[in-house]
């Protein structure tokens, strides 16, 4: 089970009306290397993980989850005030005709969420390479997203959720060393 | 940007005299520290708590501020 706090990993300001970072935004909020899909991936792997890495995949996955609604605040924001001609110039008329006002999983193209952007191979080694990858594209995903942007506020938060794609890559790359050396301890005894 | 230096590398794209678009010159692409540290050595030094909070690390050696165009930058 998970505790939920009532407040945000990281506080979202934005501080430019432009509707249009909102449509750049959902690319990781449903987009194959976005914050759904790391949550997914992650939460459902870690049932056929190695116990030692278990708890890294149950916290990773807790996080991104947290990450999904530091997005979901910001897209939130962009759009909540806009009309829907704003959100036509913005590109986001098909959104609207689908979705109104909601938010909605889908990429910066509209595409939506599929389960088929995750894997669970069941060996270890794939699966924990996949979730290496995974946390490389999310943050080369924020370095684009932050290229697009002009919002200093909004640009802050990104940099944080990219440093903590770095963090997360870090630890799956442990991850690994530590699957690694349970065969070199085997074969030292 | 001492930093970049270290947590970028980059390079040139051959660039015809035919092709119609300015050369933008260097391309710069990420190296996060994270490449180079294997698993992490106890006893890194730390951020204060709030500075970590801040950043989205508690070591100075995992943090890698992106900066807008950093592609083009370097
Ligand atoms: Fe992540």
């Amino acid at each position: 089970m998970w505790v939920y706090e009532k407040k945000l990993q990281y506080p979202v300001k934005v501080s430019t009306c432009n509707p249009q970072l909102a449509k750049f935004l959902v690319e990781q909020y449903g987009g194959a290397d976005g914050e759904l899909a790391a949550a997914l991936r992650y939460l459902n792997q870690r049932y056929t993980i190695p116990d030692k890495v278990v708890g890294l995949l149950n916290d990773i996955g807790t996080e991104e989850f947290a990450h999904l609604e530091m997005i979901a605040a910001m897209v939130y924001k962009l759009t909540k005030d806009a009309t829907p001609e704003q959100l036509k110039q913005a590109g986001l008329g098909d959104h609207y005709v689908n979705h109104g006002e909601a938010l909605f999983y889908s990429n910066a193209a509209e595409v939506p969420f599929t389960a088929t952007y995750i894997q669970a191979k069941g060996d270890p080694i794939a699966d924990l390479y996949e979730d290496i990858a995974a946390e490389e594209k999310a943050r080369a995903t924020y370095q684009w997203i932050i290229d697009m942007s002009d919002d200093v506020d909004l640009n802050d938060s990104l940099r944080f959720l990219r440093e903590r794609e770095i963090v997360h890559s870090q630890r799956f790359r442990e991850a690994v060393e530590i699957l690694k050396e349970e065969r070199d301890r085997k074969k030292v005894f | 940007m001492a930093k970049n230096q270290v947590y970028t590398k980059s390079y040139h794209p051959y660039h015809s005299p035919d092709d119609p678009c300015p050369d933008p010159g260097e391309k710069h692409y990420s190296t996060p520290p994270h490449l180079y540290m294997g698993f992490q050595p106890e006893k890194l030094p730390q951020y204060t708590p709030k500075e970590a909070l801040q950043k989205g690390t508690l070591w100075p050696a995992l943090y890698d501020p992106y900066e807008k165009n950093q592609k083009l930058k370097g």
